[in-house]
């Protein structure tokens, strides 16, 4: 991999890039030591407001803080319009292709997906097969990551289909740089992402089952204090003001889904539902799951309620599943994929497998089923030893891997230790679908890899945030 | 309103208001406990705190007697005690987060604030100068607590259902003292005046804050059976049994108008009112003061009941 490309610098610090024209102007302008303050106070705000996550498996550390950089990632208008295209292709071939996988299924009678890459897939759920949903949208949310390698080449990392988190970060993010620098911000114009909840909203009110004749009855449905998105969860309901519901607090009667209130029961019509398909109904799923609601899935059976996302969806968050998106967008709705994927040795098949074999010290190994970067190998900071264990789990279980070369992801200007400098970043924007078509507010998570020379941008792993600019014109 | 959100919103208030309730036994008690042997007799006064504070039974499984330092630790800071301050604001934060959207900024920053400064006192005073500082700390954090949801919160069932939450622990905390103390209030003519008791009447009146208001409703020296009239059915004083009875017969009509329907809760607080509303405290004294308050709890208890059937589940 080669230098990386520096969205202030370019390439070998030529020179600075328009759209980081002010804020480069304005780093030179402003001492250090007011930076550092900065961010000691934005410490301080998140602290207090209570924005933590749970890291698993850490004893003492239920409630931690996810750093924050103070200096704003910033895209350029056109930057911004050519994602947000792509991205709307993206989720709308998404959407078609969960839709034929549990109905019609062309996609496999084309023969452009292997039989049981789908049938065989933990996330592929039966209990969809010939469901219909309101509008035929499956994901309403989609977290699509992003990754950049230049100044014109976008890489999609990953889809998030399933129940994408982080979006309370995109906002309170920009409430705390608006608090922190009303100066730097009144040099820019950027557009605003405080609109979200509203859209998502009114996203989530028009995939209400067709019955539904009232003004539909909306709730957000969590595991608990317990789980390390739970902030998110209630700072989300506050801002839709919807009701943040646990599954204790549903119940399921003649197919039909209440919550119990101080009045007596109350019809739920639609639940945005931050808890995974494995654990929502324990009569038919997971029976141990005490986060669900039993029954549910009778109701959902019935057309009675909406999930969102619907169940089944996390199909498309399988990395060797997202190897086929190019042939996937391009078999739904026959144009070329605007958004590039990753180029990705599926380890399944016997070439790829040889070459990732012979090449693990340059590549970087995931688990196809895997998420927040557990799990994975990245080659070229491995031990010996450690590629050497990798390669014994991959020859036993190739199906279970993809590769993909070890990409230089972008570098932003960021607060450090020894002032300011440049550390790799990439972009989740969030993709909301209803039935009026896709949505997307300009800008999302930018996360950033806190470490020198470090590719991991995952908050479990000791990755930060940055609020992202998306600039007007 | 979600069940389970009423349910935490009374219970956060009922764990603040507990917490006070600890802080104010365990100080009324260290003054008691400083005073020259002669004037407060020879009874175990941290005993007695702990009788009041309604743990007796837990905690004499840690240990035999009870010390200063045994109960201070024990009702201030122990994880073994379920109701330990430490506890009560721990449980209480834990259903502040749980509800958060529910509460005002305000409120969540007084419990949440709070409950990050509890880690600055670590395990527990090392001193009796550190251990007021940590009483006096607590009551300012539950009045602040209480004062924000005063002044913040929408007048509707969220706020109704705190506010309940906080009178059905006093009326609670109230009882609890006169059923443990009962003993010192009867009108026993030996024993009127007599020093011994002088300064038990007075700590008495100290952990439910009203030895300033005793002196302004009577305009006299302390008297037993005044003392138990401030305490039971004075509804001016804002802990007496009578007070809690007015508020939560107000705020559960509130309730019951704002969902246009009464239940068992209401009819059966009013009950409990209308009793405390047409005693004396000399049909009291004459039926037995023990038994009234006996019976108090007991009615008290069957409200805390029927408002969680009703409401909270």
């Amino acid at each position: 991999m080669g230098v990386a490309f520096d969205e202030m610098k370019g390439h070998d610090g030529e020179a600075i890039r328009p759209a980081y024209g002010e804020l480069d102007r304005w780093l030179k302008e402003v001492p250090p030591d007011v930076l550092d303050y900065r961010r000691r106070e934005a410490e301080l705000i998140f602290r207090r407001i209570g924005i933590t996550f749970a890291v698993y498996g850490e004893a003492d550390a239920t409630e931690r803080l996810i750093p924050f950089d103070v200096i704003p990632r910033i895209m350029s208008a056109d930057e911004w319009r050519r994602l947000e295209k792509g991205l709307t292709q993206r989720v709308n071939a998404l959407n078609m292709f969960i839709k034929d996988v549990y109905g019609a299924r062309d996609i496999l009678r084309a023969g452009i997906l292997p039989e049981d890459m789908v049938f065989r897939n933990p996330a592929f759920r039966p209990e969809m097969n010939g469901q219909t949903v309101p509008h035929d949208i499956y994901v309403h949310i989609a977290g699509i990551d992003i990754i950049r390698v230049d100044a014109d080449t976008f890489y999609v990392l990953e889809d998030n289909a399933r129940t994408p988190s982080g979006v309370s970060y995109m906002l309170e993010n920009r409430e705390i740089m608006m608090r922190l620098f009303p100066e730097l911000f009144s040099r820019h114009r950027i557009a605003p992402v405080e609109n979200y909840p509203d859209e998502l909203l009114a996203s989530l009110k028009s995939v209400a089952p067709l019955s539904t004749s009232k003004e539909p009855n909306v709730v957000l449905l969590t595991p608990g204090v317990y789980n390390s998105a739970y902030y998110e969860h209630s700072f989300l309901a506050d801002k839709l003001g919807v009701e943040l519901v646990e599954g204790r607090d549903l119940f399921v009667k003649d197919e039909v889904v209440y919550m119990r209130t101080t009045q007596g029961p109350q019809r739920v019509d639609v639940i945005y539902r931050r808890v995974d398909d494995d654990f929502i109904d324990p009569l038919a799923f997971r029976p141990d799951s005490i986060l669900g609601v039993p029954g549910l899935m009778s109701a959902y059976g019935a057309g009675n309620v909406t999930l969102a996302n619907a169940v089944g969806t996390g199909i498309a968050d399988d990395k060797a599943i997202y190897s086929f998106m190019p042939d996937i967008v391009k078999f739904y709705l026959d144009e070329e994929p605007l958004l590039k994927n990753v180029p990705t040795w599926r380890c399944r098949e016997p070439e790829h497998l040889s070459y990732v074999l012979d090449h693990l010290p340059e590549l970087v190994v995931k688990e196809v089923h895997g998420s927040g970067g557990y799990g994975m190998l990245i080659g070229p900071s491995a031990s010996k030893v450690a590629i050497e264990q990798f390669r014994a789990k991959l020859k036993s279980a190739p199906a279970n891997f993809i590769a993909q070369p070890t990409l230089a992801l972008s570098t932003s200007p960021t607060c450090v230790e020894a002032g300011v400098a440049p550390r790799h970043v990439d972009l989740r924007p969030f993709v909301l679908t209803g039935k009026k078509g896709v949505r997307i507010v300009p800008g999302g998570l930018t996360r950033v890899a806190l470490k020198e020379g470090s590719l991991v941008v995952n908050s479990s792993q000791g990755g930060g945030t940055k609020d992202t600019w998306v600039l007007d014109k | 309103m979600l069940s389970r959100t009423a349910d935490n919103l009374y219970w956060l208030s009922r764990y603040v208001e507990r917490a006070e309730y600890l802080a104010r036994i365990l100080d009324a008690t260290q003054r008691l406990s400083a005073l020259p042997l002669a004037y407060v007799g020879t009874g175990n006064e941290w005993e007695s705190a702990v009788l009041t504070a309604g743990c007796a039974s837990s905690f004499f499984k840690h240990y035999e007697t009870a010390t200063e330092e045994n109960v201070t630790d024990y009702l201030a800071f122990s994880t073994a005690n379920p109701s330990s301050i430490r506890n009560c604001f721990e449980m209480a934060r834990g259903n502040a987060r749980a509800v958060r959207t529910a509460l005002t900024g305000e409120m969540w920053d007084a419990i949440n604030g709070t409950w990050l400064e509890l880690k600055r006192f670590g395990n527990g005073p090392s001193s009796r100068e550190e251990t007021s500082r940590f009483l006096r700390w607590v009551q300012e954090s539950s009045l602040r607590f209480d004062g924000s949801a005063y002044r913040t919160m929408l007048r509707n069932d969220a706020y109704w259902f705190s506010r309940l939450g906080v009178y059905m622990e006093r009326a609670d905390n109230t009882a609890r003292i006169l059923d443990v103390k009962y003993h010192l209030l009867l009108p026993d003519n030996e024993r009127v005046g007599g020093p011994l008791d002088y300064f038990q009447w007075a700590a008495i009146l100290r952990s439910v804050s009203a030895l300033t208001s005793y002196h302004w409703v009577y305009r006299e020296s302390l008297k037993p059976w005044l003392v138990a009239d401030l305490l039971i059915l004075k509804e001016e004083m804002p802990r007496s049994l009578a007070s809690c009875y007015e508020a939560i017969v107000r705020n559960l009509d509130a309730i019951a108008t704002y969902y246009g329907r009464q239940g068992p809760a209401q009819r059966q607080a009013r009950g409990v009112r209308t009793r405390l509303q047409n005693s004396k405290m000399d049909g009291i004294f004459q039926r037995g003061l023990h038994e009234f308050i006996g019976e108090f709890i007991t009615e008290n208890n069957r409200l805390g009941l029927a408002i969680t059937e009703q409401f909270l589940q």
